[in-house]
């Protein structure tokens, strides 16, 4: 028998503790965005999907800070999301109108965004945007809605060595490969036995991954996501001949032992140990090929199907959402952001393409003639933007599927027409975003 | 003698009162309140997230729209049923059910008849036997996908056995083989947890009902059949029910290793539901596959009450 007074205590110490917990419950989950702190300045949240990435976070955070020190009408204050879950967050903070003043959007959801009614337009920076590379700007009806430090280019990874041991010329990008050049390395490369699977195009990442890769392959080859005129329908460029070419060589690769089905998680790490011997891969990943194999590596412009060569533009890009209550200051900050000496800071730390010439000047390697400048050409000369529709993310949902069963076997036709119905019901249904 | 209507002890009223009167009520008073917390959790996250999904069936939400919803009808369930990768996505949902349930349901007791010994260490295999059910499913569909690749741990293993013989496939990624794979994956670790409610069922069933039976002379097999198994009956309707609604509820294994493919053969409705929801925005269209689905498992679990129901209990 528990004797009555302890019982009474530990009751009282229950309620207690509860009560302690419920307040700091409270305290914590205050998010609106017109506080002040303590020194009377304006306090604009930010948000980013950079948790995790360290380099990025680091530079955004030290952004933030050097223009926290250079006024003090208003504190910015960084908050980080990991980037599988940071559309869902910014999604479900805007059901409940506590989005913060900026915010960062991947490139291809911003038309979507806007639509939406997420973000407010960039109003005053035409100028300083206008020497922006023109993937790293987000546009939507006329209006820009935001702007990227950086832009990411594509290329086949290849070694030096390897290709001159088995007589496969070496593209540039004035003359890049044609289609049946490619296949042909690529049997050529089958044949000597030393790779189960020569060439790797990262099929094991099952994300936006899929659109940013595989659709400039799409569009070199004659189709595209949605018939670009009027974004209304995708009838006869998504699914007529040209794209039916695509789909029927996308899975020969396959078929015919190229590629395997679904390659590593790490498809990147896979070829710089041996294990393929080209990799369709992204400029962040040059830095390590280049400490691995030295001057043997070689960043190869994509084939040419028909079209020319064609890579993914666009990446991560700052805006400012509709619901900030101190706009000018979110503006202020943007433009601060952007400028040459920031923008360098960013796509230094994150090895990606400067979005200026002026910051491509100031990062090592980007200037002109440097170590990475071929992929600053090619994203210049080769990149396609993903479609700028307010439908954007479901056409890559139904993209990916679509090229998924391509690639597991599935009838290419099939597939290709029902992607088809899917998107043009889906642009209707949302009275094609007007 | 009058008969008391309370089920208080027969204690004379004299001596208590005014407050014996007064205690029923407070006891139903006090117990109000005490279950009101977890009431309003209940009806906030759970009662009202239905109705809502009920209610955004007929209607043409999106997740991102600056238009507010409108009513539509039926156009989304009409949608629904004319999708061929719906009715794919049910015949997965309703063969993995068909085949979990007496597969994880068997294998859960017989473990459980291994593990309910007094044994030394038995302790030890209860808790190993348990442990999958602890692990995240999410981890443990990151693993099992390692270990199905082509070049994994499976095939390996099927290659040392059989000595070269057996070469194994892509398991998940041959359209014949992935919901298989998923199939024993969910076994694996969802048996343990039926496996403890089998035992603590074991466990129930008095020890000298088996003495009888062996003093009759009854063998294992006999003593299964006739002492073990009917004993367990209400523990056998609580565990189909339960695996049951868990099988048609498939989606976290699903979504970390084939997202539905290969060619849709492991594609599930909720996944679908999830699918159309989040990544395609279609609140409205995503509602009307849960509400589809909602009633699939209401009628599968009415019809499994039917069968298993008491029918000496009639009057």
């Amino acid at each position: 028998m528990v004797p009555h007074t302890l019982k009474r205590l530990a009751a009282v110490s229950l309620a207690a503790a509860l009560a302690l917990s419920l307040a700091a419950c409270g305290k914590g989950g205050s998010t609106s965005s017109d506080n002040t702190d303590s020194s009377g300045a304006a306090t604009l949240k930010l948000w980013t999907h950079a948790a995790g990435a360290e380099a990025e976070l680091a530079a955004t955070k030290q952004i933030v800070s050097d223009f926290n020190a250079s006024q003090d009408k208003y504190t910015v204050e960084v908050q980080a999301f990991p980037q599988d879950s940071y559309n869902q967050s910014v999604t479900a903070a805007a059901a409940s109108n506590s989005l913060p003043c900026i915010l960062d959007i991947d490139g291809p959801n911003v038309p979507n965004w806007a639509w939406g009614g997420y973000l407010a337009p960039l109003d005053g920076m035409d100028e300083q945007l206008s020497k922006f590379l023109p993937s790293t700007v987000g546009t939507w009806n006329g209006k820009n809605y935001s702007a990227g430090a950086f832009d990411v280019a594509l290329a086949m990874y290849a070694r030096k060595s390897v290709l001159e041991q088995n007589n496969i010329r070496i593209p540039t990008i004035d003359q890049p490969w044609t289609g049946e050049e490619f296949n042909a390395a690529l049997a050529t490369l089958k044949a000597t036995g030393q790779w189960a699977n020569p060439l790797d195009l990262g099929t094991g990442d099952a994300s936006e991954w899929w659109p940013y890769a595989y659709s400039p392959m799409l569009q070199s080859f004659g189709g595209d996501l949605i018939n670009r005129a009027d974004y209304k329908s995708a009838d006869g460029v998504l699914n007529g001949a040209d794209a039916l070419a695509w789909a029927t060589w996308f899975h020969g690769l396959v078929e015919q032992g190229y590629m395997p089905v679904k390659s590593s998680k790490d498809a990147g790490a896979d070829w710089l140990n041996d294990k393929s011997a080209i990799n369709w891969n992204g400029s962040w990943g040059a830095e390590a090929a280049r400490e691995k194999f030295g001057d043997d590596v070689l960043f190869l412009p994509p084939p040419d199907f028909g079209q020319g060569p064609k890579i993914g533009g666009g990446s991560w890009q700052w805006g400012l959402s509709a619901q900030c209550e101190n706009p000018e200051g979110a503006l202020e900050y943007l433009k601060f952001a952007l400028q040459d000496k920031n923008v360098a800071a960013v796509a230094d730390a994150v090895g990606t393409i400067p979005a200026t010439d002026g910051a491509a000047a100031l990062v090592p390697g980007y200037e002109a003639g440097g170590v990475n400048d071929i992929f600053r050409q090619y994203s210049k000369t080769f990149a396609e933007v993903r479609p700028q529709t307010p439908g954007y993310p479901f056409i890559a949902t139904t993209f990916t599927k679509a090229a998924q069963d391509i690639v597991n076997g599935g009838d290419p036709q099939a597939a290709l027409d029902q992607a088809v119905a899917d998107i043009n019901a889906n642009q209707q249904s949302n009275n094609y975003f007007q | 003698m009058t008969q008391t209507s309370t089920l208080e002890p027969p204690v004379p009223e004299s001596a208590l009162g005014h407050r014996q009167r007064r205690s029923g009520r407070t006891h139903g008073r006090t117990a109000a309140w005490l279950v009101a917390p977890a009431v309003v959790l209940v009806v906030l996250f759970i009662l009202i997230p239905i109705a809502l999904t009920f209610a955004l069936a007929f209607t043409n939400a999106k997740l991102i729209s600056p238009q507010p919803a409108s009513f539509i009808g039926i156009d989304n369930f009409t949608r629904l049923f004319q999708d061929p990768v719906f009715w794919k996505s049910l015949r997965n949902t309703i063969l993995f059910a068909v085949f979990v349930v007496p597969l994880q349901a068997g294998f859960a007791l017989v473990l459980a008849m291994l593990i309910n010994v007094k044994v030394r260490g038995v302790n030890f295999f209860r808790t190993v036997y348990f442990l999958p059910v602890v692990t995240s499913i999410v981890v443990v569909s990151m693993l099992w996908q390692f270990m199905y690749q082509p070049d994994g741990l499976i095939n390996s293993f099927l290659r040392t056995i059989s000595g070269g013989a057996v070469q194994g496939t892509d398991w998940l990624g041959n359209p014949t083989t992935a919901l298989g794979a998923i199939l024993l994956m969910s076994i694996w670790q969802g048996v343990g947890f039926h496996m403890v409610i089998w035992l603590s069922g074991l466990q129930t069933i008095p020890g000298d009902l088996y003495e009888a039976s062996s003093l009759d002379g009854a063998s294992n097999w006999q003593n299964f059949r006739y002492v073990t198994w009917p004993s367990l009956r209400q523990t056998r309707t609580f565990i189909l029910v339960t695996i049951t609604i868990s099988a048609f509820s498939l989606f976290a294994q699903i979504q970390v290793m084939t997202q539905g493919g290969p060619l849709d053969s492991t594609s599930t409705v909720v996944f679908q539901a999830v699918r159309a929801g989040f990544a395609q925005q279609q609140t409205g269209y995503a509602s009307a596959i849960s509400l589809v689905f909602f009633v699939l498992v209401l009628a599968v679990s009415l019809v499994q009450r039917y069968l298993t129901r008491d029918k000496d209990v009639q009057k």
